[in-house]
């Protein structure tokens, strides 16, 4: 596939080249270690996001990749590591952040319309008691134009199809204008016309130099999507380029074969931690 | 004495029988609601029997027991479907569907009452909150001798026999039904799949439900019915994972909170010098909350401080290993530590108070000793930190080798790791990584 | 009132007059009966836009369990302020035990279901029913100290709206204009944390202090509303009518405001009743107003009532039966006479053998196939007519397109495509089916002509 023009920030060979020393890098991630119930789900982990890039996180179901997304946005607490955005501290870059949790995390019979739900999008931006304005109204309605849903505006959210509930999402994560986006499953249960439609915003958010971390199911469509991807099974396996590390080996390591050694002792740190 | 016993018998003897069976059937069904989640399933239809037996009063002009049960059963039956009939169709929330009925139901029920005052029929709706133990009485026994006898016994107050009998027809429900019950409140589509047909089986159950808090809370009052549906289920579940045992430990606390709460309300006041005694089923209610906080501290495996004294076990013996391991590695390259240098490199992992108390217990262990103002490892020490390096020191060939990790902080992990290792595991983990001469940071794995 | 003269059947009482029920109504009544109803209307305003937050959050019963936990507080206030020589029935006091243990009760409740095994549900009921249990026992105490005043509060319990006074009627006001500011202020914060708390989060939300705003909001209006309905039946205003408000809108702020009308006139025409009737406790009253406007929204309301919801659900069940009869009729057609544009006739056991079996619906699609002029009868013989086969074969057409496309594109067994096609094919729009030809199209997939079936046709 052609790759579009790279953005100018990156560019810069020197920051490229030494991406873990970077401020810049919109996410680094060093050591995070995370425990679920005592049980830790993930050991381990290092990862620097390279600006501008879609980057697919892959790996077999329970391997944490969900975890990961949530722990980085502080919805999970970690046991132990560090987390920085732009080389600071969450609080100050969540301004930057936009997120887009799996579908099923809400209840889709609530008394709401898509418009509504992606004006939400700016609530971070308004803060408390102030009203949502016109303005913000507006664009909401542009976003949710970008996804194609401008005709169901004013539907209530059950009376849209999975995908389209799917594209709701992402026009709430638009509105919150971000340079770095989180993404839980985007494409999981969408019909062909979302997933493209998705993949096209998600081509036009890279374009404008924005940074877009998917957690990924398909395995076929990695290449075509995404240029960076992390391949992740209880701890990274490999993390670059789609051309350098998405290959049958380390897809191999990462699908084939837990490491029971470490799922032994994860046991045992349960148990004695739990009891 | 003899006048004492007189007086129990007959005035105690009665209502202790009927709260404790009439309790024990709110809990057997109770151990199920809990599992199902729907223990405020209990508590909305103890609620929605009021207009039923108001009605019940009205058509049939007595207040003979029988229709009383009837019109409650058919309103808490009513007030059970309707619940599951507007959170289906309704599509609305469990909780508030609940909320709906059971307050309609009971406004119902409070303004019949009201009508039927008018008509001289005295009910009162304290009665179905408080319940009426103190009023359930046996004259007949004259001595302690003659209780059993069969003449004396049949005359014993009804609401004992109604408790007993629904006691015993639930227990027989619950055995028979047994196999099913457990399914039915463990994995509903499992049942399906299995030929169960579910709906069948929860009306049934709601039925039953129903059935024994009806008849239990004209004794007992509806606030005793709803805590003995919950609390016992609920204190038995902090002690177990198995039905069976759950089953029978809240029959157990049951039996407690019921004589304990019964002694608390009916001759603590007096022996306390009061002139009248307490609400008994009030307070019965109050000493089962009370075992249920009792063992949210106390039970043995999930119990709040069982699981604090194991952590802070775990965590001084955590520390304990670490010290000797530090020690060991410091030896290795044939040089000293202080006690303070021990505590200042352990600070980062843990509190001063775990470390010094560590320290202290190895010192008298005699697994470390202290010279001048070195630290050293005894013989013992050595030869309990030799299995703990070699563990730290797989680990970290493991995750290097195996998992991949940077060798630069697997260090961290390893360290983790090491305290949870037993031999079976050691075993395996030295057969992955293939008996290594040394780690990936080139010191020797003893 | 207890006339024992009256026979068991004679509950008659004097019908008020209409002059007498409007100046009821109308707040002319006297000051007493136009301050009971006022302040209850202003009560159940307050109770219906608090109950819409708590409701959408899915803490509905939490105001249960606020206000039976708040009974041993009651009466340790009240028990406080009789050693004290205070005067028992001091609101303040007593409303600040009864928060006081209420506010303990929930608290526990939220300790138990975050630090042991113990669930949502159990928790409230243990604590719920203990606190009550306890209230209880101290009630009988209470009892015996023969204050000779006791009875005032058992008025917490079943509520006695004709005690309310000038001063509750401030109070209650406060409450209301407190809750109704919140309301308008925080609209926006209350519905992103109802939805979805966790995007809240993401966006820096302090989630637990909205929360904790809410919760605030429904422990003052539950603890004014127990002198008005009691603790029993306070849970009714709080929960009522924000799930009968549901029924009639699929907006947040419309659904608060339905609410909190609901609540409002339910009180209002409650008090009047109680006011204007013998015997008809206020709080009940009240409550089964509610109630009606329950049944009422429950049954009619337009958007997601009984009767809507259902008549929806048979229109989109005829027109399913439709499609299907005029598809297996044009299967049978291209069988045997290849697909060509014509009217046939056909034969009862064909017709038959398409049309649904339900007695109903079957009557129905005859029904409706006729006035669309689909299927027209002559003498024992259906005609399908050429605006049928028409219609049959565009449908015919979408299906077969929709199935192969799904072959083509989802990872579904051809033997699962059928099912799947005939839910899906009835919301597919023109636009849509141009679509999947298209795409097919440009995989030289689509036939001129008709698809060929996946299944192999058989006859009937």
């Amino acid at each position: 596939m052609i790759h579009p023009p790279i953005p100018a920030k990156q560019s810069d060979s020197s920051l490229s080249k030494y991406p873990e020393h970077s401020a810049t890098n919109p996410l680094s991630v060093h050591a995070m270690t995370v425990a679920y119930h005592q049980k830790p789900v993930l050991w381990d982990i290092d990862y620097d996001a390279p600006l501008g890039s879609l980057i697919a996180i892959v790996g077999p179901n329970g391997a944490g990749k969900t975890t990961f997304m949530k722990a980085c946005l502080e919805i999970i607490p970690v046991a132990s590591g560090t987390i920085e955005f732009w080389g600071a501290p969450y609080a100050k870059g969540r301004a930057r952040i936009g997120y887009v949790p799996q579908r099923e995390s809400v209840d889709w019979d609530f008394p709401i319309s898509a418009l509504e739900v992606v004006t939400m999008g700016r609530y971070g931006k308004l803060g408390w008691f102030r009203r949502v304005k016109k303005e913000d109204r507006d664009l909401a309605f542009k976003f949710l134009d970008d996804v194609g849903l401008a005709d169901f505006a004013s539907r209530q959210i059950n009376q849209l199809s999975g995908g389209q509930q799917q594209r709701v999402f992402l026009a709430r994560a638009l509105a919150q204008e971000a340079e770095l986006y989180f993404m839980d499953e985007p494409f999981a249960g969408v019909d062909a016309a979302t997933e493209r439609a998705i993949i096209e915003i998600l081509q036009k958010l890279k374009n404008h130099g924005k940074t877009v971390i998917c957690v990924h199911h398909d395995l076929t469509t990695v290449p075509e999507y995404f240029d960076n991807v992390m391949l992740l099974n209880t701890r990274v396996i490999a993390a670059g380029s789609v051309k350098e590390v998405f290959t049958q080996e380390n897809l191999k390591k990462t699908y084939g074969g837990k490491l029971t050694l470490l799922d032994e002792v994860s046991e045992a740190i349960a148990k004695a931690k739990g009891s | 004495m003899s006048s004492f016993w007189h007086e129990f018998v007959s005035l105690d003897l009665p209502p202790i029988l009927t709260a404790l069976f009439s309790s024990l059937s709110c809990a057997l069904i109770g151990n199920y609601l809990v599992l199902r989640r729907q223990s405020l399933m209990g508590d909305a239809i103890s609620h929605a029997v009021l207009p039923g037996i108001v009605l019940a009063f009205l058509i049939s002009g007595t207040r003979s027991s029988f229709a009383v049960f009837i019109g409650a059963s058919i309103a808490g039956i009513c007030s059970a479907l309707l619940i599951e009939v507007i959170r289906k169709i309704g599509q609305v929330e469990t909780g508030a569907s609940m909320g709906v009925v059971f307050s309609i139901f009971f406004a119902l029920g409070v303004l019949l009452m009201e009508q039927a005052a008018a008509n001289n029929i005295d009910l009162d709706a304290d009665c179905l909150l408080h319940g009426q133990l103190e009023t359930i009485f046996w004259l007949p026994p004259q001595n302690v001798f003659e209780i059993l006898r069969l003449s004396t016994l049949s005359q014993l107050p009804n609401e004992v026999f109604v408790s007993v009998a629904v006691f015993v027809f639930i227990s027989i429900f619950i055995i028979l039904f047994y196999k099913e019950l457990k399914l039915f409140s463990f994995d509903e589509a499992l049942a399906k799949t299995l030929g169960f047909n579910p709906s069948v089986l929860y009306y049934v159950f709601i039925s039953l439900t129903a059935f024994s808090v009806v008849a239990a809370f004209k004794a007992v009052g509806s606030i005793l019915v709803i805590a003995m549906i919950i609390c016992p289920a609920t204190t038995a579940r902090l002690f177990t994972d198995k039905l069976k045992t759950q089953i029978l430990l809240s029959m157990f606390f049951t039996i407690i909170a019921t004589i304990a709460g019964y002694v608390c309300g009916a001759f603590m006041p007096i022996w306390l010098g009061f002139e009248n005694s307490i609400n008994t089923a009030g307070m019965i209610s109050v000493i089962s909350g009370l075992l249920l906080l009792m063992s949210v501290f106390l039970a043995p495996r999930y119990g709040i401080l069982a699981q604090k004294i194991s952590r802070h076990r775990l965590q001084l013996q955590v520390i304990r290993e670490d010290i000797l391991g530090l020690i060991y590695r410091v030896e290795e390259t044939k040089k000293g530590i202080t006690k303070d240098e021990i505590v200042k490199t352990l600070r980062k992992f843990s509190s001063d108070y775990f470390i010094k108390n560590a320290y202290s217990s190895l010192l008298k262990n005699g697994l470390i000793s202290e010279r001048n103002d070195t630290v050293i490892l005894t013989e013992a020490g050595n030869i309990g930190a030799v299995p703990l390096l070699r563990k730290h020191r797989l680990w970290e060939t493991y995750l290097v080798n195996r998992v991949g990790l940077n060798p630069d902080h697997v260090h961290n992990t390893a360290e983790a790791l090491e305290h949870y290792t037993d031999q079976e595991l050691t075993e395996k983990l030295q057969e992955r990584v293939k008996n290594p001469e040394t780690d990936p940071h080139g010191k020797k794995i003893p | 009132m207890n006339d024992a003269a009256q026979s068991l059947t004679d509950v008659s009482f004097q019908m008020p007059s209409l002059h007498e029920v409007i100046k009821v109504l109308t707040l002319q009544a006297g000051y007493n009966s136009a301050l009971v109803i006022g302040g209850t209307t202003m009560l159940g305003l307050a109770a219906g836009i608090v109950g819409t937050f708590t409701l959408l959050r899915k803490r509905a019963l939490m105001s249960d369990a606020l206000a039976h936990c708040s009974l041993p507080g009651l009466v340790l206030a009240f028990i406080f302020s009789f050693f004290l020589n205070l005067n028992e029935k001091n609101i303040y006091v007593l409303l600040l035990g009864a928060s006081l243990s209420g506010i303990i009760g929930v608290y526990l409740i939220d300790q138990l279901v975050r630090h042991t095994r113990v669930k949502e549900d159990a928790a409230i009921g243990v604590v719920l029913s203990v606190f009550f249990g306890a209230g209880i026992s101290l009630l009988s105490i209470v009892q015996s100290l023969n204050t000779g005043r006791a009875g005032g509060i058992n008025h917490f319990i079943y509520g006695q709206t004709a005690a309310m006074n000038q001063h509750d009627a401030v109070l209650t006001l406060i409450v209301t204009l407190l809750t109704l500011v919140a309301a308008i202020l925080l609209l926006k914060e209350f519905r992103l944390v109802c939805f979805d708390s966790e995007f809240a989060t993401v966006q820096g939300w302090n989630v637990q202090r909205i929360d904790l705003i809410m919760m605030l909001l429904v422990i003052v209006t539950t603890m004014i509303g127990l002198q008005a309905v009691g603790i029993i039946l306070i849970i009714a205003l709080i929960v009522i009518p924000p799930t009968a408000a549901r029924f009639w809108s699929e907006k947040f702020d419309r659904i608060t405001i339905i609410s909190g009308s609901f609540g409002a006139l339910s009180c209002y025409f409650g008090a009047t009743l109680s006011t204007l009737f013998p015997r008809m406790p206020a709080g009940s009253v009240i409550v089964l107003t509610a109630g009606l406007f329950f049944v009422i929204s429950f049954l009619f309301a337009p958007e997601r009532g009984v009767f809507a919801t259902s008549m929806r659900f048979l229109h989109l069940r005829t027109r399913i039966s439709i499609d299907h009869f005029l598809r297996s009729i044009f299967e049978q057609i291209e069988l045997k006479f290849g697909a060509k544009e014509d009217s046939y006739e056909l034969s009862k056991t064909e017709v038959n053998s398409a049309a649904p079996k339900q007695f109903f619906l079957r009557k129905l699609v005859f029904i409706l196939l006729a006035k669309n002029k689909f299927l027209t009868k002559n003498n024992n013989d259906y005609i399908l007519t050429v605006k049928g086969f028409k219609r049959a074969y565009e449908l015919t057409r979408n299906h077969r397109l929709w199935e192969e496309y799904l072959t083509q594109y989802g990872d579904i067994a051809t033997s699962h495509v059928d099912y799947s096609a005939d839910m899906v094919e009835h919301v597919l729009s023109h636009e849509i089916v141009k679509q999947i030809e298209d795409s097919l199209r440009a995989k030289g997939k689509i036939p001129r002509a008709l698809p060929q079936s996946l299944h192999p046709l058989r006859e009937t």
